[in-house]
């Protein structure tokens, strides 16, 4: 099947900012693709664009095949949108907001059972102005979902959410993809784009610096697992001599342990036979982080 | 058309859990029509061709509402929408970006015309307003004056950032208007200098325009053509101006 989105050589700019510059990936369908990267990276910019928002400056964009500048109307009659920034008029209901939306489309899914699903059902009657960021949140991503879209666009879909709803929201995305539709997740979270996303690319400062699988990333970088653990004071000379290590640092009143192969289990046992038995130990292996950090030199913050 | 209709009815709605938005359209133009009612009747006077106090008022309350829908309401709500990314939203679906700002005007139109109706039928029943000859004519002049005043608050609402900048401007431009152009008071209490500065304004040649069809003075020319001046050029310079965010 082809792709569901095609974008080469993307560029826009805002004045003399560029916001984006010559960035260029594919979505196959019934993924979840993340487009991950700092605040100001240009990822808003990029998925304005895939939604027709956006007239950009330069490059290719075909979504489900169409132009989204060209075909706008039809393309966001199969495209769902949750944009961050948004709100809804202040006196409008949660229920008549969606039955409102789903009028939009031409074969709209059932907004009650949206409602259900993103627990909105106490806040139905509630007033656009009275619901939390959380509530407010849920209730754009079941507008982006209320026309049964084929491809829908979650922008930073969980910022604002306490860590027991984003886990739920996770599982809800999850479901969305399996029910056949292609998810654009865009997201400033490190643990969101790995856990939840299938392909990914990577954007900073307005260009994408590398895209793949969230393994497939970590493996090409070629760091090696370490291990970890609080170490005060204790000569640790001989971890060097173990199998498969190659580095023995102190990070503060930490020993990072760097190597290859089942370095946790080596470790563990010379540490035993020499009377050291930390509280703490722990394997840490390379995360998406660690690719970003090595391919821009630093870390993404909040 | 199914999603304009719910867009309009969904609209009207809001409007009417607006307490400001129902105090102004609906209810301000009756209280002005009582209070001034009741202190100065309706009997026929010589000094105003005549005609009664509350007959040569109507027409003026009449360009006041228009000019608190169009002036006040589509700028005010435009920019709240603008600002807080409402119309963002919206632009997100499918819907017609001309059906979200048609869907405020239609609903402007809607209370304007239920307020007038509430202000004539009021005039009428509690004050013995003198209703005129040819309400063809007067329906014709009202509505070249709404299209035309709503056209001049589109300008207002593309480039008004925000509520509270709208809030403020959209009084600054109205409320003086509503004095000056003779919809709240009687022109002829109004100095010569004042009437000359105010022909600068479009409600004024609204109140002219009115009030000469509803007095049976036919339909004045020059003051239809500055309303379809403001109206071309309302239309002209807010589809070069808006903005969506």
């Amino acid at each position: 099947m082809d792709n569901v989105i095609e974008v080469s050589g993307l560029r826009k700019t805002y004045g003399s900012l560029v916001a984006i510059d010559d960035v260029s990936f594919s979505v196959r369908p019934g993924e979840i693709f993340g487009i991950l990267g700092p605040n100001g990276a240009g990822k808003t910019t990029t998925v304005e664009s895939l939604a027709g928002l956006r007239r950009p400056d330069a490059g290719v964009v075909r979504v489900l095949g169409l132009d989204p500048e060209l075909d706008g109307r039809r393309l966001r009659q199969r495209l769902g949108v949750q944009l961050q920034q948004a709100a809804l008029p202040e006196r409008l209901k949660v229920w008549e907001a969606l039955e409102l939306f789903a009028s939009f489309y031409e074969a709209p899914g059932d907004w009650r059972r949206l409602v259900e699903q993103w627990d909105l059902t106490e806040k139905r009657n509630a007033s656009f102005a009275s619901l939390s960021g959380g509530q407010r949140q849920r209730l754009f991503i079941a507008l982006a979902l209320v026309g049964d879209p084929e491809v829908v666009i979650l922008d930073e879909l969980t910022s604002g959410l306490d860590p027991q709803a984003r886990r739920a929201t996770w599982e809800l995305v999850r479901a969305v993809r399996d029910s056949g539709t292609t998810v654009v997740l865009v997201t400033h979270f490190m643990d969101e784009a790995e856990r939840l996303c299938d392909r990914l690319a990577i954007i900073d400062e307005g260009r994408i610096v590398a895209q793949g699988s969230s393994r497939d990333l970590i493996a090409g970088l070629g760091v090696e697992p370490r291990v970890r653990f609080t170490a005060n004071g204790s000569a640790l000379g001989f971890l060097e001599a173990v199998a498969g290590v190659s580095r023995v640092m102190r990070e503060g009143g930490e020993a990072v342990v760097h190597g290859r192969g089942p370095i946790l289990a080596r470790v563990a046992s010379a540490l035993a036979e020499h009377e050291i038995d930390p509280f703490d130990l722990r394997a840490e292996q390379p995360s998406l982080e660690d690719v970003f950090l090595a391919l821009t030199g630093k870390q993404i913050r909040d | 058309m199914t999603e304009a209709w719910n867009m309009t009815k969904t609209e009207l709605k809001l409007f009417l859990r607006d307490p400001m938005a129902v105090f102004f359209t609906l209810l301000f133009p009756l209280m002005m029509l009582f209070l001034f009612g009741s202190i100065f009747g309706n009997e026929p006077d010589p000094d105003l061709g005549g005609r009664g106090s509350v007959d040569v008022s109507v027409p003026g309350y009449i360009a006041i509402i228009i000019g608190t829908n169009a002036i006040m309401g589509l700028p005010i709500n435009l920019a709240t929408y603008r600002a807080g990314g409402v119309l963002r939203r919206f632009r997100a679906t499918p819907l017609r970006p001309s059906v979200v700002l048609g869907a405020q005007v239609a609903v402007g139109l809607v209370f304007a015309a239920v307020s007038s109706a509430l202000l004539v039928v009021a005039g009428r029943i509690f004050f013995g307003l003198r209703l005129p000859e040819d309400p063809a004519v007067v329906l014709g002049a009202i509505l070249l004056s709404a299209a035309s005043i709503f056209a001049f608050g589109f300008i207002l609402a593309s480039v008004l950032p925000n509520a509270r900048t709208a809030q403020s401007v959209a009084m600054v431009v109205f409320f003086p208007m509503m004095f000056l152009s003779g919809a709240a008071l009687p022109r002829p209490l109004l100095s010569e200098t004042i009437q000359d500065v105010a022909r600068a304004l479009p409600l004024t040649h609204v109140v002219t325009l009115v009030d000469d069809a509803w007095s049976g003075a036919g339909l004045n020319l020059a003051a239809m053509l500055v309303l379809v001046g403001v109206l071309a050029a309302g239309v002209a310079i807010s589809t070069r101006l808006f903005r969506w965010e």
